[in-house]
């Protein structure tokens, strides 16, 4: 649906985007994730028409961003980091103008505004002016334009920024039922928004893609070896720090256990194993031991961790000096 | 033409919607009638003193009030133009919303179009305002209506190319006032070039005097002349201002 070929953008003094080359199937809801200032917005003005590349290209369902932006405008629905209202325009009067805008008329306009409106719950704003809402109704007068006209391709920028955190639920849960009828790109730099609605993300930093992968695969890529926190407490008020180590490294399948937490009766240990599934195993060992096992669970490695390996190791390998990655 | 019909109903809508439009409407309205009562005074003042001389001189409405007052008009709308204009792409460019018109399915030339007839429209609802001056005239005297046709003609033509520059200095811009400012001087630089001609006689000094806006208004229009040449002089600046702002909009795909 979406493809881009070694798409460049260049300002006078820096390169906002570097050879980003990447491709969206239909139905497929991708996440573009990356720190601020990464490219991500320069991206999305691009695959919108909104800027030209300054070489390399991009298809949007099919058409050329360049040789046929009428075509591709035809096709995309677009929130741009701040929704595009006009202050003076009510809701539905602005929806009705973005409709003809995008070559909409009569019943099927109506029909389409009745439909985006009660999508994203702003029937009640109906007839307020659009420079009297509240931020979320905001977002989400500017998510119904961006939908009004059932484009083939969504392209959001930041859709879920300044909400609280009902509406982010909200929105998000809207975007994941969109997906499949619409292919769906967003951006954001908040992480659990691409674990929760995205199935493909392109990790993007400098300008640079720097990894793209579906969002399971990636957090399987980072984690590499499965590891656990275990929390341990003495039973009549003393633990020996070094025989509670000694003791869990000698578990079957631990590879390391790296110190955590060290208070007076209470330590925490990071243990990493190699093996599948050791949580029985350990409990046991500190049970059988003759101390308490406060707490004992994953240490489930979010994308969070995955985009800060990520980033810094391609600024690493930048400096000279590779360190190890992934 | 559909999306520029769709712009500008839109921007009348912004204009009307907004104070903006009662602003100026009222302003040039009270401007436009202190004048009027200025000129009439004078016309009456003049009637009474030819006849307590006895002298019957010939006294003509078109000749010693419309045609004054149309070419006060025209420099009263210099000052207004500015205003109309300021907002059109600065206010877009400022809010984001540019982002939304560069994204439609819609061609920059229409939007610019549509953006360009709101302002002339805008202009001429001025106009009806001066015309309820005049229409108290055609009550009480009995003044040529065609050369008022033409004069008026010549406004929307004089109007419409200061309109397309200032359209155009607004795609410059993020910043109304700025957009505003630089309007309101090439406004008036075009205004006083025609002196520029008075005293000089260098080349340039004529093609400045030519640049003028009021002189193709004030030599032709004003007079009740249908001129031609004056009248594809505007056409001209209308089409260059309006020309130049497609390829603004244009250069800012290539811009951050």
């Amino acid at each position: 649906m979406i493809t881009a070929k070694e798409l460049t953008k260049r300002y006078a003094r820096n390169t906002a985007v570097d050879h980003i080359s990447f491709q969206v199937e239909k139905g497929q809801i991708v996440g573009f994730l990356g720190p601020n200032g990464a490219g991500k917005t320069t991206t999305m003005r691009m695959l919108t028409c909104f800027l030209s590349p300054t070489s390399g290209g991009a298809t949007v369902a099919g058409y050329d961003v360049l040789e046929q932006p009428l075509e591709v405008k035809r096709r995309i629905g677009y929130l741009p980091e701040t929704p595009p209202l006009y202050p003076e325009m009510e809701t539905a009067e602005y929806l009705t103008f973005v409709g003809k805008l995008k070559g909409l008329s009569g019943a099927e306009l109506r029909r389409r505004l009745d439909y985006v409106c009660d999508r994203c719950a702003v029937a009640d704003v109906k007839n307020k002016l659009l420079g009297k809402l509240s931020k979320g109704y905001r977002q989400r007068v500017g998510l119904a334009q961006a939908i009004i006209h059932n484009p083939d391709v969504l392209i959001l920028d930041e859709p879920t920024s300044g909400l609280d955190p009902k509406q982010i639920n909200e929105t998000r849960d809207l975007i994941r039922s969109l997906g499949g009828d619409h292919t769906i790109i967003l951006s954001t730099h908040i992480l659990p928004e691409v674990e929760q609605t995205c199935e493909q993300v392109l990790i993007i930093n400098k300008g640079k893609l720097v990894a793209t992968d579906s969002v399971h695969n990636l957090q399987n890529r980072a984690r590499g070896a499965e590891s656990m926190l275990v929390e341990v407490s003495g039973r009549n008020g003393s633990l020996d720090f070094a025989a509670v180590q000694q003791r869990l490294e000698q578990v079957a399948g631990v590879s390391r256990v790296v110190p955590k937490q060290r208070q007076e009766n209470r330590n925490t240990f990071e243990v990493e194993s190699q093996k599948g599934f050791i949580r029985g195993d350990l409990a046991r060992a500190v049970v059988e031991s003759g101390w308490d096992l406060n707490e004992l669970r994953p240490a489930a490695i979010s994308l969070e961790e995955v985009f800060l390996q990520l980033t810094k190791a391609q600024v690493d390998a930048q400096d000279g000096s590779p360190k190890e990655s992934l | 033409m559909r999306n520029t019909w769709i712009i500008w109903r839109k921007e009348l809508h912004g204009y009307f919607v907004s104070p903006i439009a009662y602003f100026l409407l009222t302003m040039f309205a009270v401007v436009s009638a202190f004048f009027f009562w200025l000129y009439l005074r004078g016309f009456v003042e003049y009637g009474m003193e030819m006849q307590m001389r006895g002298q019957g001189m010939p006294m003509n409405l078109n000749e010693q009030v419309m045609r004054p007052l149309l070419a006060n008009t025209a420099v009263i709308g210099l000052f207004f133009i500015p205003m109309i204009t300021m907002r059109l792409f600065a206010e877009e460019k400022r809010s984001g919303t540019i982002e939304l018109l560069a994204t439609s399915p819609i061609r920059d030339w229409e939007v610019i179009l549509g953006k360009w007839f709101a302002a002339v429209t805008l202009y001429a609802c001025m106009l009806l305002f001066t015309a309820l001056n005049f229409a108290f005239l055609f009550k009480y005297g009995n003044p040529d209506w065609k050369p008022l046709a033409i004069g008026y003609l010549g406004l929307l033509l004089q109007a419409g190319a200061l309109l397309a520059i200032g359209t155009f200095i607004s795609s410059l811009t993020k910043n109304q006032i700025i957009a505003g400012a630089v309007t309101f001087g090439i406004c008036l630089l075009l205004w006083i070039s025609s002196s520029v001609g008075e005293f000089e006689t260098s080349i340039w000094s004529q093609v400045l005097s030519y640049m003028s806006v009021l002189t193709h208004f004030e030599e032709s229009f004003a007079k009740g002349v249908l001129s031609a040449k004056d009248a594809v002089f505007f056409l001209t600046v209308i089409f260059l201002g309006l020309f130049f702002t497609v390829r603004s909009m244009e250069s800012l795909r290539w811009r951050s």
